[in-house]
């Protein structure tokens, strides 16, 4: 059992939640994974790392309570446990050699954007972050961002909040205006292939973090298998970090879709709130 | 007084149209009369070739006969001394190509049902080996609660090491709780096991993904030596085209969902297609149990489609017997070439009509592509064909030597390239069966137990 050590609401839909798991919170970096049961009988779900302090042996995940699963998690309270809490999994972000960087994030994505962020921030490499939200009742860690960002670019779908538009429309200028290392993209599958068709057009290598659905994540089931490059990789042991103009979108987001009609029936979350939470 | 029966006293099993829509225990073991009768067939011959046959050396002769004198507390002593599995090695070794393979009452008729009598024993005697060894101070961590870890770790536990098993899902058991189904080993009796071998002292710890959230390389650190019993890894595909689309899954995918989530209780909340008509590829135990389990969970039709003939069918005689009486369709000398989809999911699948050629290296025949096709209607495929090993440990620890394939590089004493590092079971050989799993994890026992004795 792992006990919660917080767990509040960031948004009305997205919550943040610390969990006391020393042996996680030892190895953890930027980019990997964590799977959790929230009781017997619960289904695994994978959630991002979005922090980790290792002293006080935390690790923070930020997730949207769409699903039975997360909406019972919602539901805990500090002081509270979970049943299990494995990882960390999946490889880190690569930030070494990076001297400039734009990091995107898309809605509950940003919340894995962030740790990414930050990671090249500290490593002393120039950030500039572009998040989208649909509206300004759901941005999430504007401060945090603001604090680790040399620019940063806020994005609502309604002008709500920051500008009104599109990530993308936000990157081609940045583009347009200057060159970057490398841009890393974590959101829904159809921002990312957005994102990486603009990216394409410049030629800047773009990091995208793929969130298929798993069952283990630990390289066993091969229910997270991508088309990357023409090959089938697995996003728990090979990702969940890929070159985003050699993956397969489409064929990314057909998958992500195989459980909707047992998710309609059953108004039960699935293995797959991962891709839910990024929505 | 022998029983010259030719036949094995016959095993009740639950009627197969009954069973088809349930996940009940298929085989009911034998009754205190039926297992009187079968033991009576074993002729104690002075060779007892059967032992041999056995990768663990149980003594067989010795164990039924304590059955004939009604001493079944007896018999589980002398099973015990050779494996701490029994209920569940009674029930899925393959024992037609093992122990049974050698006995001499098979020369005419039916060997003895050995498998059937470790069973019985392990289902109805009340003693238990869990007494605690003195303990000699030695610490020995174990990667993977499978066959491979639970054999390793009840051999040394019994001789006093401190034995910590670390494993990376919420449930001990390996492939007995995700992969093996419910109606061939109901996971009672695998907790059951697990608790004999915790009461000996054996600390078993979940959630810990040995190479992410601890290095073999930090465990030798606490402990005097490490087994790696990690087991099967990432499931093969076939490349084919048509592979990602909704509705094909890996059979660990889908055994996973059905016994590890328990897709196959009605209140589970794990989601899982279910198929009108399936079609497994392979023809190994698990295509089996994948092609079992779709049936049971509704599908109309199920069919195996395997690129051999019958005779070269890896799997147990028992599993393709029962999975026939079941109504499984077996499409024998056939090969996916494609797999054929509308709207993003599984619509048929593509295949090649087989013949067999030459005998390969291993003195299998040869399947050949007679260039013939035809089409077989699914809304599901469930790729059965091996696995290749998990690369999280491999790619954690440089020194350790693996083959070109991934598998782990053992000597004859099951000991790795790195220092008081063993290994055993499928993370060393590829996919393979408990017993030879156990096997391996036993003889990893007895190679550390010399090193640290």
């Amino acid at each position: 059992m792992y006990k919660i050590v917080s767990n509040d609401a960031l948004n009305p839909t997205v919550f943040k939640m610390a969990v006391y798991a020393p042996a996680v919170a030892k190895k953890a970096l930027a980019g990997q994974f964590i799977m959790l049961r929230t009781d017997e009988n619960g289904e695994r779900i994978p959630l991002t790392v979005a922090d980790y302090d290792r002293e006080n042996g935390t690790v923070t995940v930020i997730y949207q309570a769409v699903g039975a699963t997360t909406i019972a998690l919602s539901h805990k309270k500090a002081g509270e446990y979970i049943a299990d809490f494995a990882g960390p999994l999946g490889n880190h972000t690569e930030i070494e050699g990076i001297k400039k960087v734009c990091v995107i994030g898309g809605g509950v994505g940003s919340a894995i954007a962030y740790p990414v962020a930050k990671a090249f921030s500290q490593n002393g490499a120039e950030v500039h972050t572009i998040v989208g939200f649909r509206s300004t009742d759901l941005v999430i860690l504007e401060e945090d961002f603001r604090a680790i960002s040399d620019k940063f670019i806020l994005m609502t779908d309604d002008g709500s909040a920051g500008e009104k538009g599109l990530v993308t429309d936000a990157l081609r200028k940045l583009l347009e205006a200057g060159e970057y290392d490398e841009v890393v993209c974590i959101g829904p599958l159809i921002m990312m292939k957005f994102v990486c068709m603009v990216t394409k057009e410049f030629g800047v290598k773009t990091i995208v973090s793929m969130n298929p659905i798993m069952i283990d994540g630990t390289g066993m089931c091969g229910g997270c298998r991508l088309s990357v490059g023409g090959k089938t990789v697995f996003a728990c042991v090979d990702g969940p970090e890929f070159d985003g103009h050699l993956v397969d979108f489409d064929s990314a987001i057909a998958r992500s879709r195989m459980y909707g009609e047992f998710e309609r029936h059953a108004r039960e979350e699935t293995c797959n709130l991962f891709s839910k939470e990024v929505e | 007084m022998a029983n010259m029966s030719q036949s094995k006293t016959p095993m009740p099993v639950l009627d197969p149209i009954e069973r088809g829509k349930c996940f009940e225990e298929v085989a009911l073991g034998y009754t205190e009369e039926d297992a009187f009768n079968e033991a009576q067939r074993c002729l104690n011959c002075p060779t007892h070739p059967c032992v041999s046959g056995c990768p663990v050396g149980i003594d067989i002769p010795g164990f039924i006969s304590k059955i004939k004198e009604n001493d079944l507390e007896g018999a589980k002593a002398i099973i015990n001394a050779s494996s701490s599995l029994p209920a569940v090695c009674g029930r899925v070794c393959p024992q037609e190509n093992q122990c049974e393979k050698y006995c001499v009452r098979g020369k005419k008729g039916d060997p003895v049902g050995i498998g059937r009598l470790e069973r019985f024993v392990a289902d109805n005697a009340k003693a238990s080996n869990s007494a605690k060894a003195e303990p000699n101070g030695k610490r020995v961590a174990i990667v993977g609660s499978g066959p491979a870890g639970l054999a390793c770790a009840g051999a040394l536990a019994s001789k006093g090491y401190g034995v910590t098993v670390f494993e990376a899902l919420h449930t001990a058991g390996g492939v007995l709780v995700y992969g093996i189904p419910q109606f061939r080993l109901p996971k009672e009796i695998v907790a059951k096991e697990v608790e004999q071998l915790t009461a000996m002292g054996v600390e078993i710890v979940t959630d810990c993904i040995v190479g992410k959230t601890v290095t073999i390389s930090e465990l030798r650190e606490d402990f005097d030596a490490v087994f790696i019993g990690s087991g099967a890894g990432l499931p093969r595909f076939m490349n084919i085209e048509g592979e990602n689309l909704c509705g094909v899954y890996s059979a660990n995918e889908f055994l996973t969902r059905v016994n590890l989530m328990k897709a196959y209780k009605s209140d589970s909340t794990t989601p899982i297609m279910r198929p009108k008509k399936a079609v497994v590829v392979g023809g190994g135990n698990v295509a089996m149990d994948a092609a079992r389990c779709a049936l049971r969970l509704g599908a109309d039709e199920v069919s195996i489609v395997y690129r051999r003939s019958e005779e070269e069918l890896p799997a147990r005689k028992e599993e393709v017997e029962h999975a026939k009486e079941e109504g499984i369709i077996f499409r024998l000398l056939t090969n996916p070439v494609a797999i054929l989809g509308e709207n993003g999911y599984v619509s048929g699948v593509e295949c090649a009509v087989m013949t067999l050629g030459e005998p390969d290296e291993r003195g299998r025949r040869k399947p050949v592509d007679s260039g013939e096709r035809f089409n077989l209607e699914c809304d599901c495929v469930i790729m059965a064909i091996g696995t290749s090993p998990n690369p999280l440990i491999v790619r954690s620890e440089p020194g350790l030597e693996t083959t070109k394939h991934g598998g782990i590089v053992v000597d004859e004493n099951e000991k790795t390239s790195l220092d008081a590092v063993y290994a055993g079971g499928d993370a060393v050989t590829g996919s393979a069966t408990v017993i030879l799993a156990m096997g391996a994890g036993k003889k990893a026992a007895e190679e550390i137990d010399k090193l640290l004795s």
